[in-house]
């Protein structure tokens, strides 16, 4: 009685399913996918812009059922809105309040568009089950080029503009004053996270893309705040996430997403937990301002 | 020409007739003097009379209505390598993801494109200007563990790092403590000494500054104002700045003091 309630159980033929060329692409894509997201989670995270990213997600929603109706590449729908309304984020949010007002409009918009152009073309609503939750399972050859062209894009860009985009993410003020274009670096990155995020979409779906491109970073960050090192660790827990994902996927027959997601998920939930136990003990440590401070009259 | 000639440091700052607008509306006009190199000036003036718009020509991310500015004997913006700045909320967001010693890198390398190694001398630069603010002692730390005066000091490095001719401070007291304060302004006034930079410090409180001042732009009734610090230093130029009675009070052990009395 109990085998049949739900169609998940062991799969003894994992390994070939593993090895096929269809689990192949959805290997090779997810890992293109979760190193670009390594490289962009971190600034998403330092530059106060998960909101966005999230929001970005749902934009190229109505892009991918929108291309469908048009008889275009569901990518390139996706692409050109979440680039699109990546700049036009940019463009709204010089000041932190507007920016999230205008993200989250945009985002409830672009999301009721989705549905629409979904419901004017009745045949395929598999796109939009496919946007909202992804289907690495699905990733054919051509995608895999593309998604290798705008890895490369990403990752030159991000080397190009690393040091200034740091600057401008830490410290606008003091960027700014030293003569730093902050507006053009801002246009410039959030671009780069539209073009991430057409990616992640595909790989894990709109509504679960911010598990894998803020929560690694976020993790990351809590393991370490060098810079560099937390891109490294945040795509590293990308990766492995995409891979066991995939791996028990072929094991268990269940969707690969969900797996990625909840991978990324509990590794974030136990670091925190741990960080939780282990920092505020360092806090306390070396708390006051000066080792050989004086006393602290001002306080009483 | 002769020696005398090729030397003379240029004034830190030369106003003449220079107006600001913002937003259409005149902030303050008639801004017509120098402040020569090597001093500690206050920058004062009550809440709207323009002080972040004069920190902003001088830094060239404001262009004067009219008039001319000079920073350090160029335009505004092309000397702004040699400007050290610290603002009034210092990396407040995002200090959870970056160390105390990267965040001072940044004000040495922040502006180079391109991937590159950091260099052992920009590493030891780091390391010194840690030490000279007396912050060398966290220099791993997170941004965000640390306490209002360990990040003012961290700000002031920063500044620092890149050789400075020229430090510029916004509010550099508010927030902190009474201790905290007078240690800022001790190392402020040591920095000095040491370092010959101008030192501009915008400050609504004067009192802890006065031991250090050697004058002050003041902005008053939509004007800008340059004059040494005993002429700023009066009961009723005060008082008509700040809108309230002021009363100055000098102790005979040569302390300096002003208090509303109003």
């Amino acid at each position: 009685m109990t085998t049949q309630v739900v169609a998940m159980g062991y799969q003894h033929n994992w390994w070939q399913i593993l090895t096929s060329p269809f689990m192949g692409n959805a290997l090779i894509g997810g890992t293109i996918v979760a190193l670009a997201a390594g490289l962009i989670g971190y600034f998403v995270i330092v530059r106060n812009t998960a909101f966005a990213a999230h929001a970005l997600a749902h934009i190229g929603l109505p892009g991918a059922t929108g291309a469908v109706l048009l008889g275009v590449p569901v990518a390139l729908g996706l692409g050109v809105f979440c680039v699109g309304g990546a700049l036009v984020i940019g463009v709204l949010g010089t000041r932190r309040a507007d920016r999230e007002v205008a993200t989250g409009t945009i985002l409830a918009l672009a999301t009721g568009f989705g549905l629409f152009f979904n419901s004017l073309a009745t045949k395929s609503s598999s796109t939009m089950t496919n946007v909202l939750f992804g289907n690495l399972l699905a990733i054919s050859h051509e995608q895999l080029i593309t998604f290798a062209v705008l890895l490369l894009v990403l990752a030159a860009s991000i080397g190009f503009i690393y040091r200034p985009l740091l600057y401008t993410s830490v410290n606008v003020e003091v960027a700014e004053a030293k003569g730093l274009p902050v507006r053009l670096l801002s246009m410039i990155f959030m671009a780069l996270l539209g073009l991430a995020v057409t990616m992640a979409v595909q790989a894990v779906g709109t509504l679960l893309l911010f598990a894998l491109v803020v929560t690694p970073a976020a993790t990351a960050i809590m393991l370490t705040p060098k810079p560099p090192a937390a891109m490294l660790v945040s795509t590293v827990i990308s990766v492995i996430s995409v891979w066991l994902g995939v791996g028990l996927s072929a094991m268990f027959n269940l969707p690969p997403s969900f797996l990625i997601i909840t991978i990324a998920c509990t590794v974030w939930l136990v670091v925190w937990v741990v960080e939780r136990r282990v920092r505020p003990a360092a806090k306390t440590a070396s708390g006051s301002d000066r080792p050989s401070a004086v006393g602290d009259h001002a306080h009483h | 020409m002769s020696l005398s000639d090729h030397e003379p440091a240029a004034p830190a700052l030369a106003l003449d007739d220079v107006s600001v607008v913002r937003g259409g509306r005149l902030i303050w006009s008639e801004g017509t003097f120098e402040v020569p190199a090597g001093g500690i000036v206050a920058i004062i003036g009550s809440n709207g009379s323009g002080k972040t718009s004069l920190l902003q020509v001088i830094l060239g991310l404001l262009p004067a209505a009219s008039g001319s500015v000079k920073v350090l004997g160029k335009p505004p913006g092309e000397v702004n390598a040699s400007i050290g700045y610290v603002p009034q909320n210092y990396a407040s967001a995002s200090g959870e993801a970056i160390r105390v010693c990267d965040a001072i890198l940044l004000g040495l390398n922040g502006t180079r494109w391109a991937f590159g190694r950091t260099s052992r001398e920009d590493r030891r630069r780091v390391a010194e200007v840690l030490d000279a603010v007396g912050a060398g002692g966290f220099a791993r730390r997170r941004l965000s563990e640390l306490s209002g005066g360990q990040r003012q000091r961290v700000a002031i490095a920063e500044a620092l790092v890149a050789r400075p001719k020229m430090l510029i401070l916004d509010e550099p007291l508010a927030s902190l403590d009474l201790r905290n304060q007078r240690e800022i302004v001790q190392l402020l006034d040591r920095l000095h000494d040491d370092l010959g930079v101008t030192i501009l410090v915008v400050a609504h409180d004067l009192n802890p500054l006065l031991g250090v001042l050697s004058s002050a732009i003041y902005l008053l009734d939509g004007h800008a104002h340059f004059d040494v610090l005993d002429d700023v230093v009066d009961e009723s130029l005060l008082s008509h700045l700040y809108g309230t009675q002021i009363q100055v009070i000098r102790t005979p052990q040569g302390g300096l003091y002003m208090r509303s009395s109003g």
